[in-house]
């Protein structure tokens, strides 16, 4: 096969309209082609209907046939890899050079030609750039990969006792995975010279005779957008099941914050960036176990209620709100203790003081404290029914595939010497293994802008960025092109800073545009977001001004109203408004949806 | 012709040393530099390090690594005053992690100072009248001068010298006050480097002024070194040495250690003169396209000795004369008091790994505080990573000797020789380099090894032994009698035959090995060693002489 032919594939076209064709496309750049070609598709396919047939498979774009993919510490390994790449390029094999760090392990489905380069050092380690790719392929969620064809290149320093280790697993992981092996793998030595010339030499062979031929891409036509079939609800949730549960803050935080990612069943839980995912928790075990223990009453003592008949364990940990007092409960158990304090903090004017217990206390904390002589089917007539959590989800479906992933801070304390946790939290963060219960929660109000061209400004603080995970993963992944601008809050830089190495490597990737943090407890001034604002005023007008749409999500009681307030003042003093007037534009902000708020 | 390396463009673009760093420092979103602004920082004496212990952690948890700060001090032949030392320790109880680390290059280190710190640091650092200019990357580093005062006035005028080199020797640019002091900016071009021009060395350069009989300063391990030749009492001039250096890279067999050559004589005078020329000739003549091959080793080895000595005589319009005898006896520390030839006392106290803080049963942080408070003197950082208090009136000594008993700091007195002559550096977990432990292992190591001296009667030997997590050589590795050099966690390349005199490279011994492989290699060779040994024949004479390290030795 020569050299053209390897560019351009077999064509039902006669020369003279592909010529034309070419004049047509003369001098469009990458982008200008992509569109076109998904134009062309979309005719060829909307006339194909119309006649009735199916459409003919269009020609796959000159896009990559080979990735060769690079995992380095020193720098052999990449040199080595784009030893490779220039071999391939000038015999006309399309192929792309990639680092194992900027490479999407999941879409190794998509790969049909691997060459793998990677370095072991230390005790069998890999490279840094390569750990979280040899992380997802030798994990347990790694795909099977039968269309994939592959050779390994293992760089080594055989006076370690683990020579090449990394090459070795990840070449018998690929393997296991249904890849075909096109080459033994080699493992080379400190010298790795002539061990290499002589693999590039086969590896480029192979390659040549692997790409032959005209090339031919399938297709698969968009997913339908009718209604998938009995969608879970909040009142049917399904069982999804938890792949990861990760700590995202460092010891010495003062609030833990997870990182969950969550398998959904294919299809069968769709979201859009924005959304959140309702989880129905169960109430920490010791929370029930105490206030079955103050009634004194046994836990499986049966329960009647609604028509229902469970043991009281069961409508403790799963039925009802135990975690949370409620002001209807405080007020019953009040009147039944006869307790005159607790009186006294219902009387008007006693806000603060209300506030604080409904936050800090627990049912167990009244019950022990105030001893009020329910019994087990007085309690739960007059706890609340349990409510579902809902968590912003953290993750675009374009990024992930059938995943959500959560940021979950765990709500933990401590009340008379006994541990005091959220029931979600809790429930989440010992969640290893078994199946939740769960629902997909539209959010429609918080959506990206149709128009992915326009910029997005994204205020949040602590848990408040989950949604903005997901924005940025979509936007990159859709090829948008406005422009993303995140301002965060939280505590400490060192601590809290949630997904900070995504966002600092999608700053630096051009992908995250600006990035602005506050972190209220490393200085002795404090810092917020919206002392971001104030100093970034100008900029955050002229984003505006240009069409931005500005999202702030997180605390509802604080932070919204200061980013608020920060916004008009920003609007005012910059645009040279009155107050009036600065209000009359954020409201106008606000009607246009440009002014979007998830608050909580 | 090879491409220049990446760190080259970086300093010819930085107008001046001073790049985006005032930028960088108020990036809120990072504890780091942006990536071009780490380079610079070295020639402003700084590193951006992170602490290893928990990088795999963070990565887990999606934190960036946690990025702190080294801030090496200049203080060319290790002196400072008292009031400056209250200043570092002050600075390092502040900002530092209340620790300190006097360095082989006879300066302090702080370490793990946060970003948002590092501006108060640098101010204090002035307002100490000390800076930290130059304390790292390609340019001549920290003067280092042999300490001890004891033998001559000839003392007193080399630490004039080494200043007066280190002065002579400093970047010209303004950046370090302009970013780190808010001092003027700069408006248009940057400022001339006739030295350096506009992209300084090709790589580190260190200098060293040594006094003989004393090689505390490894006069051979230094780009560029003085040997004070000292006839009838008086300065009569230096012998020039070129071209030593430690550095190497495992399994690169282009790298290697290399002793400096003696080129020949000077007179005092023209010091400055030759020292700006063999710094301006390595500006032209080394290699930029090669990290590895960029020292001035390299550039000598390559092109000749003559070539080089030529090449400076031209430049600095002297022509040196034949070198004059000299005579090394060690290249350790005079530990304890030594009385001055003025007088004065002078206390050389044994700080291991020269780190100070305060450790259980061991306050040194608060008992050299302490000691400073009381001081009127100077106190000098060896290059053997300890510290004299010299200048002490006789009837002052009771009380220094109080506050080093009062504060456990008399380990000059209590330790063995092996003890006090090591050395480590500091290795795992702020060293990006490192690939084993060094500074943390220094103890465990010591008390195994003294336990094989003592097993074999040796226990009162002098022992010369030195770690480094890696081969890079900043703890002089290849000098010692027994050098262990870290190549991955746990494991050692061992190093043989040293001389004790900083005059003799050690040679590979096995590579790569465990303790538990290498103690029972040491135990039979120390055993042979006291049995065989001629008397006070040191380790690493009897391993050569009796054809252990010779050739075809090395398995």
């Amino acid at each position: 096969m020569n050299a053209t032919s390897a560019v351009l594939p077999a064509t039902p076209l006669s020369p003279e309209r592909l010529r034309h064709l070419g004049h047509a496309l003369e001098g469009l750049d990458g982008a200008g082609l992509t569109w076109v070609s998904g134009y062309i598709a979309g005719l060829a396919f909307e006339r194909a209907r119309q006649a009735g047939a199916a459409p003919a498979e269009p020609a796959a774009p000159p896009s990559a046939v080979a990735t060769v993919l690079y995992g380095s510490q020193t720098g052999n390994g990449r040199r080595l890899a784009e030893r490779l790449k220039s071999q391939l390029d000038a015999a006309g094999i399309a192929a792309r050079l990639v680092s194992a760090a900027d490479f999407p392990a999941r879409r190794l489905t998509e790969e049909r030609l691997l060459f793998l380069v990677v370095s072991t050092h230390g005790e069998g380690e890999p490279p840094d750039d390569a750990r979280a790719f040899a992380e997802f392929v030798l994990g347990k969620r790694a795909p099977r990969l039968e269309q994939l064809a592959y050779a390994v290149f293992a760089l080594g320093d055989s006076s370690y006792p683990r020579f090449c280790e990394t090459g070795r697993a990840l070449d018998e992981r690929l393997a296991e995975l249904g890849a075909r092996r096109l080459l033994p793998r080699v493992d080379a030595d400190v010298d790795f010279e002539p061990a290499a010339a002589a693999w590039l030499d086969t590896a480029h062979e192979t390659a040549r005779r692997e790409s032959g031929g005209p090339r031919l891409a399938l297709v698969t036509p968009l997913r339908a957008g009718a209604a998938e079939p009995s969608a879970p609800t909040r009142e049917r949730p399904l069982a999804v099941e938890v792949l990861v549960n990760q700590p995202l803050t460092a010891p010495g935080a003062l609030r833990e914050v997870r990182h969950l990612e969550i398998a959904l069943p294919e299809g069968g839980l769709g979201y859009e960036p924005g959304d959140a995912l309702g989880i129905w928790p169960e109430n920490p075990p010791s929370a029930v176990a105490e206030i079955a223990a103050l009634l004194g009453a046994a836990p499986d003592e049966p329960v009647s209620r609604d028509g229902r008949t469970l043991p009281l364990a069961d409508w403790l940990g799963r039925e009802r709100e135990i975690t949370r007092l409620t002001r209807p409960f405080l007020e019953a158990h009040a009147k039944r203790a006869g307790s005159e304090e607790l009186t006294a903090l219902l009387a008007p004017g006693r806000q603060e003081a209300l506030r604080s217990a409904l936050r800090d206390w627990q049912v167990a904390d009244l019950l022990r404290e105030y001893p009020a002589g329910w019994s087990a089917s007085e309690l739960v007539a007059a706890l609340r029914p349990l409510a579902p959590r809902l968590y912003s989800i953290a993750a675009s479906r374009s990024a992930v595939g059938d995943e959500a992933h959560l940021t979950v801070a765990l709500l933990a304390g401590e009340r008379g010497g006994r541990e005091r946790s959220g029931a979600a939290s809790s429930y989440l963060a010992r969640s290893d293994g078994q199946p939740l219960r769960a629902f997909i929660e539209a959010n429609p109000r918080f959506r990206l802008p149709a128009d992915s061209s326009r910029d997005i400004v994204m205020v949040g603080a602590g848990t408040g960025v989950a949604p903005y995970r997901g924005f940025l993963q979509e936007r990159a992944e859709t090829g948008a092109c406005g422009r993303n601008w995140l301002v965060f809050g939280s505590r400490h830089l060192d601590r809290d800073f949630l997904y900070q190495a995504e966002w600092t490597e999608a700053l630096k990737k051009g992908r995250l545009h600006r990035l602005d943090a506050a972190f209220s407890r490393d200085t002795e001034q404090k810092r917020y977001v919206q002392h971001c604002l104030h100093e970034q005023g100008a900029e955050l007008f002229a984003w505006l001004e240009a069409g931005a749409t500005l999202y702030v999500c997180g605390d509802a009681e604080r932070m919204a109203p200061d980013v608020h307030a920060a916004l008009l003042d920003v609007v005012a003093r910059h645009s040279g408004r009155d107050a009036e007037a600065a209000a009359e534009y954020v409201a106008a902000l606000a009607a246009a949806k440009r002014y979007l708020r998830d608050v909580y | 012709m090879a491409e220049l390396t990446p760190v080259e463009r970086i300093k010819r673009e930085s107008r001046g040393l001073r790049g985006t760093l005032s930028e960088s420092l108020l990036d809120a979103h990072t504890g780091a530099l942006r990536e071009d602004d780490q380079q610079l920082l070295r020639l402003h004496g700084s590193y951006q390090q992170d602490d290893r212990d928990v990088r795999e952690d963070r990565r887990q948890r999606k934190l960036e690594p946690l990025w702190r700060f080294m801030v090496r001090l200049r203080l060319p032949g290790g002196v400072c005053t008292p009031a400056q030392w209250l200043a570092i320790d002050e600075l390092a109880r502040r900002h530092a992690g209340s620790t300190l680390r006097l360095t082989t290059r006879q300066t302090f280190q702080f370490h793990g100072i946060v970003k948002r710190d590092l501006k108060a640091t640098m101010q204090a650092i002035d307002a100490a009248l000390m800076d930290t200019i130059a304390t790292c990357g390609d340019v001549n580093r920290n003067v280092i001068a042999s300490v001890n005062p004891v033998e001559s006035p000839v003392h007193a005028e080399v630490a004039d010298w080494a200043k007066r080199l280190s002065e002579h020797l400093l970047p010209r640019t303004r950046a370090w006050h302009e970013i780190w002091l808010d001092g003027e900016k700069l408006v248009g071009e940057p400022e001339e480097e006739p030295i350096y021009g506009r992209t300084f060395l090709p790589r580190k350069f260190k200098a060293a002024i040594a006094v003989p009989p004393d090689n505390d300063v490894d006069i051979f391990a230094q780009d560029l070194g003085f040997i004070a030749i000292v006839e009838d009492g008086r300065l009569a001039g230096f012998n020039l040495t070129v071209g030593g250096g430690m550095g190497a890279t495992h399994g690169d067999a282009a790298t290697y250690p290399r002793l400096a050559d003696v080129a020949g004589f000077l007179p005092a005078d023209q010091l400055l003169a030759v020292a700006e020329a063999v710094v301006m000739t390595q500006r032209d003549f080394g290699d930029r396209t090669n990290r590895k091959h960029a020292r001035l080793k390299y550039t000598i080895a390559d092109r000749g000795l003559d070539w080089f000595v030529g090449e400076v005589e031209r430049r600095a319009g002297v022509k040196l004369g034949p070198a004059r005898p000299f005579e090394f006896r060690t290249n350790g520390d005079r530990f304890g008091w030594q009385e001055g030839f003025d007088g004065r006392w002078h206390l050389t106290l044994r700080i291991p790994s020269g780190r100070i803080a305060d450790r259980e049963a061991a306050p040194w942080l608060t008992g050299l505080r302490r000691i400073a408070e009381a001081h009127r003197g100077d106190f000098r950082i060896t290059a053997n990573q300890n510290v004299v208090i010299a200048g002490v009136p006789a009837v002052e000594r009771a009380r220094i000797d109080a506050l080093v008993a009062e504060h456990a700091l008399d380990l000059h007195a209590t330790a063995t020789p092996l003890q006090r002559d090591a050395l480590a550096c500091v290795a795992m977990p702020t060293c990006p380099l490192a690939m084993a432990e060094a500074e943390r292992y220094l103890h465990p190591l010591l008390r195994k090894v003294q336990g094989l001296l003592d097993l074999h009667g040796l226990a009162g030997e002098p022992l010369l032994l030195r770690v480094t997590g890696c081969p890079n050589g900043c703890a002089r590795p290849y000098l010692a009698e027994i050098g262990l050099i870290g190549k991955a966690p746990g494991r050692y390349n061992l190093h043989l035959g040293g001389d004790g005199r900083g005059q003799r490279l050690n040679v590979l011994y096995r590579e790569n090995l465990e303790e538990a492989a290498f103690l029972p290699l040491l135990d039979e060779l120390i055993g042979t060693w006291a049995r065989e040994r001629m008397p006070g024949e040191r380790f690493g004479d009897f391993l050569w002489r009796s054809g252990r390290l010779g050739e075809g030795a090395r398995a």
